[in-house]
């Protein structure tokens, strides 16, 4: 049994967290650049040359990238052979969490659904953390975070469809998702979709499917041609950047496909901004 | 599409020539609220009652940024999605106000207060809050300090760059742009 310091496990979280605020990973950086050589809007050119200086700004003065610095969204596989010394895995991600918005001057977003109180001072500050745990064979813990805005996540959406809708009932669905979506979630977007499993499975699949490189291809061919035909149709609802008209609305669309009931389709749809902050670390 | 360099308070002659669109580059005071400040802002009206600063040109602000570091006036500050103070802004244009500045489509009822009483809805480039955030020169909070990111600031902002989305014609450059670049099966 391998052992980890508590503490090893905060650190490594913290800095994460303060790298991803102010560091746009460098795959959706290069994602953009061409997605403001191909535009042909040119007020749209213009609006994603101003999200690539604002990443070189944030970049060179350490400063957040966006205002939104999300809820902190983790996938964690822990392996069978390691136990961590001084408390909870899940304590220490947290404590990581909280850690990292403070010392990195990140805003606190997390609040009371009712009352939306403000929970910094009661529960800590931008907790707690949505953490998605899962057991793996090996003596590591790898874990992938991602900052998470609201107005993405707030034109997400899900629906179990019939098994006869079929590839093109999804495609039909995700298009309209996006489409009433428009600038909202701040384009250019990537898209998650989760198809199959259960009702949640898709959404949590869809969540994960954000975390992927954007320069990866689906290793199934026929997933594959679906993102490639789900990211052409999006690509001509003409939405464009911040939804000012234009040819690039999205950078990629990423699938995650599981076995599923007989009797039904689930399909989920979710968004992330080209505030794309997400990164991972094996401890 | 033009660029213009406009300093505020804004009259209807300058919103009456800007074009769904068109760049903005704007100078002075600025106030921001969201939707809490939004409901406070608009009871206060209603009631007849006085507000913590003067609506007449004024250009609001849709933001909550987040902390400055030590030294800096604010942090970052992009603009947050528009549509949460759609039940607020006809009122503050009715008002005086004169402009907004968010991300994201308004109704029709907004739309239609702009053309109304001269005022513009203005899209900055939301995620852009580093880039925005250092165009502001100084802030204030003058208003619900309990709000936290939240509670009304007044800022001074130089050369802040901004897109004209609905104009004083009615004009929607969100609906504009997209049928221009739409594909259509
Ligand atoms: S959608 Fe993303 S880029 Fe836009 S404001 Fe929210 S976190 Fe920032």
């Amino acid at each position: 049994m391998r052992e980890i310091e508590f503490d090893v496990v905060v650190k490594a979280v913290k800095n994460m967290i303060m790298h991803c605020g102010t560091d746009l990973p460098q795959d959706t950086y290069m994602a953009l650049e061409e997605a403001m050589e191909a535009e042909k809007s040119p007020v749209s050119k213009e609006v994603i040359r101003q999200i690539l200086e604002n990443a070189d700004i944030a970049k060179d003065e350490k400063r957040p990238l966006c205002q939104d610095t999300g809820l902190a969204v983790f996938f964690v596989n822990v392996g069978e052979e390691v136990r961590i010394n001084g408390g909870l895995l899940r304590d220490a991600i947290n404590k990581g969490t909280e850690e990292g918005y403070t010392e990195g001057y990140l805003r606190a977003s997390t609040c009371e659904p009712f009352s939306r109180a403000n929970l910094k001072d009661t529960l800590g500050y931008n907790l707690p953390a949505i953490i998605h745990f899962d057991i793996v064979l090996g003596d590591k813990i790898d874990i992938e975070y991602a900052a998470k805005g609201g107005g993405s996540e707030n034109v997400s959406r899900a629906r179990v469809f019939p098994p006869a809708a079929g590839k093109d009932g999804i495609v039909e669905y995700v298009k309209e998702v996006i489409s009433d979506a428009g600038g909202n979630p701040c384009p250019p977007i990537t898209v998650g979709v989760g198809i199959g499993g259960t009702f949640e499975k898709a959404c949590i699949s869809s969540k994960h499917a954000l975390f992927r490189d954007l320069e990866t291809t689906n290793e199934d061919p026929e997933m594959a041609e679906l993102e490639a035909r789900m990211l052409h149709e999006i690509n001509n609802l003409g939405i464009g950047a911040m939804g000012m008209g234009g040819t690039k609305t999205a950078l990629a669309v990423h699938i995650e496909s599981n076995p599923c009931h007989i009797a039904s389709l689930p399909v989920s749809v979710n968004v992330q901004c080209h505030s794309s902050r997400h990164t991972h670390i094996t401890i | 599409m033009a660029t213009y360099t406009l300093t505020t308070p804004l009259t209807a002659e300058d919103t009456k020539q800007l074009v769904a669109g068109d760049t903005v580059l704007l100078n002075g005071t600025i106030f921001t609220a969201r939707d809490a400040a939004h409901s406070r802002l608009v009871a206060l009206i209603e009631a007849g009652e006085e507000l913590p600063f003067d609506l007449e040109g004024s250009i609001i602000y849709f933001v909550g940024p987040t902390p400055p570091k030590p030294g800096d006036p604010i942090g970052s500050a992009g603009p947050t999605t528009s549509y949460r103070m759609d039940s607020f802004s006809p009122t503050m244009l009715k008002n005086g106000s004169k402009g907004m500045i968010g991300k994201g489509k308004r109704n029709q009822a907004v739309k239609d207060a702009c053309v109304e009483y001269d005022g513009i809805y203005f899209g900055a480039t939301g995620g852009a809050g580093a880039l925005l955030g250092k165009q502001i020169r100084s802030a204030e909070v003058i208003a619900y300090p309990e709000l936290g990111p939240e509670a009304v600031r007044k800022i001074t902002v130089e050369d802040f760059p901004v897109t004209v989305v609905n104009d004083t014609k009615g004009n929607d450059i969100y609906q504009i742009g997209r049928a221009k670049y739409e594909v259509k099966a």
